[in-house]
């Protein structure tokens, strides 16, 4: 439902350990995965992050670094720049990614097309391509894609949108559930929130609760009981 | 002047106390901005330098921009009262000069090859200097790198080594620096025994060269050391379960 990245479901709680770059994180029985790098037979962490064993595959998850798209993602972007025939939209990844007209929900004349979308707009697209030279190339012309006219943003880093949603959508439900907003979280970490003000501010709060928690255990709990109404006892130590 | 200043006493301790092969204090912190994609404090000895990391980001201006890599830019500042006399503000060839040294001895373990048409800002500032400010900068920014999340090989750690009263002698202070016979920076990958940074003033024999790279290599192990303990600790305070021992310093 939210293109949740299977990555996050099942993490093994026994092998979060921190690595750093150049950290041995395997040997050759295993296959290097994201956030690691091969040299001859061993594997070594190419980031700062907690590794996870995953289907014979060695990942580390990084605790930070900006987005990198990936086709058939479902973002949120900002509108940057609006051409003749296209507009350029920023989706947190070091380059901002193209959507043409073509590929949005309406009928564009050429050279109206800040009629529909214009600097500054928040939409809801999907990723199509990604080629070599990390060229994005966005479409709205799914199911579900669109501009988002109310509501409100925020923005976490990327690497935490699985722990927002949840083994099988269990954090995002609970969310929903106790504040009655829809929200929507972009693999690229921007989550957009919409519904009563108060929901939305308790929403924001539990998401921040999440964000600063993220490799903590029994978060759920946490989070359940900050909706409950009981304030978390750990919020005021943030830097 | 040269032959006047004893760097060395006669029990073969140094200006300091420190013995011919010991480093001077060092104190690494990760993650000090906030507003910066990754950054690092270090004190080493009498030094205080951060370093701040942003992207990666489309390179500008867009000529800059290379189709299959990344680039990484490094601006190293001293700031005006980082020195007894004041540095006059901006760039001049010694802050050039390290900008660009620093810079490639960076870009051979940055994975550029993840981020083409990118660029990777680093930004050194030396709030205050006490000789050996390239290597100081050079060892935060790794780490700064390393904490904005960009993909690396390993981390650089650098140190240098000299030669003072005929001696060779690890981590020049500024004294030794100024009346030594030899100063020569390197920048290490312990990780794959790389070199990504020499560079030497004055005069070494061929044997007393070799040593010296024996003497730096090891010291750069140490620094390295310490600069993963740093990484660590950045986030060792979130994670309950982590047993973890405190980095010493």
């Amino acid at each position: 439902m939210f293109g949740c990245d299977a990555m996050a479901d099942d993490v093994q709680r026994t092998d979060r350990v921190i690595v750093v770059p150049g950290e041995q994180v395997g040997d050759s029985e295993l296959k290097s995965g994201n956030g690691t790098y091969r040299k001859g037979d061993l594997i070594f962490s190419a980031q700062l992050g907690i590794v996870n064993f995953r289907a014979g595959f060695v990942n580390v998850i990084p605790f930070a670094g900006k987005y990198s798209p990936k086709p058939g993602d479902s973002i949120i972007g900002i509108v940057q720049d609006a051409g003749p025939n296209s507009w350029m939209v920023d989706i947190g990844c070091p380059y901002p990614a193209f959507l043409h007209a073509n590929e949005s929900p309406w009928k564009v004349e050429f050279g109206a097309t800040t009629q529909h979308l214009n600097v500054g707009d928040v939409v809801l697209a999907k990723i199509g391509q990604v080629d070599e030279t990390r060229r994005v190339n966005l479409t709205m012309k799914e199911q579900g894609l669109r501009k988002l006219n109310t509501g409100q943003i925020m923005k976490i880093v990327h690497t935490k949108v699985p722990r927002i949603i949840g083994k099988n959508g269990s954090m995002i439900s609970l969310l929903k559930e106790h504040t009655g907003c829809r929200i929507f979280i972009g693999q690229n970490g921007t989550i957009w929130i919409d519904g009563e003000l108060e929901g939305m501010r308790k929403a924001s709060a539990a998401i921040n609760i999440i964000d600063r928690g993220t490799h903590l255990h029994g978060l759920t709990d946490e989070v359940r009981a900050y909706l409950n109404g009981n304030p978390p006892g750990n919020d005021d130590e943030r830097m | 002047m040269l032959d006047e200043i004893k760097l060395l006493d006669k029990d073969g301790m140094r200006l300091d106390g420190r013995k011919l092969d010991q480093l001077r204090p060092i104190r690494m912190e990760a993650g000090v901005l906030d507003n910066a994609d990754g950054s690092a404090y270090i004190e080493w000895g009498g030094n205080k330098v951060i370093a701040a990391v942003y992207g990666p980001r489309e390179a500008q201006p867009k000529y800059l921009q290379d189709p299959s890599k990344a680039i990484v830019q490094v601006s190293y500042n001293m700031a005006a009262f980082s020195s007894d006399e004041r540095v006059r503000p901006g760039p001049n060839r010694r802050a050039t000069e390290i900008s660009k040294i620093t810079a490639e001895a960076l870009e051979s373990v940055v994975l550029t090859g993840n981020f083409p048409r990118a660029s990777i800002d680093v930004y050194i500032e030396v709030l205050e200097a006490d000789a050996g400010t390239r290597c100081a900068g050079l060892t935060a920014a790794s780490i700064a790198i390393a904490d904005a999340g960009i993909p690396m090989k390993d981390l650089v750690a650098a140190c240098a080594v000299g030669k003072i009263d005929g001696q060779l002698a690890l981590d020049l202070g500024k004294k030794e620096d100024n009346f030594g016979q030899a100063d020569m920076p390197l920048g290490f990958v312990p990780g794959t025994g790389e070199i990504s940074l020499l560079q030497m003033d004055g005069h070494m024999t061929i044997a007393e060269f070799k040593a010296a790279m024996q003497m730096c290599m090891a010291a750069c192990k140490h620094i390295h050391e310490l600069q993963r303990d740093a990484l660590r600790r950045r986030y060792a305070v979130n994670y309950a379960d982590m047993s973890e021992p405190e980095a010493e310093q």
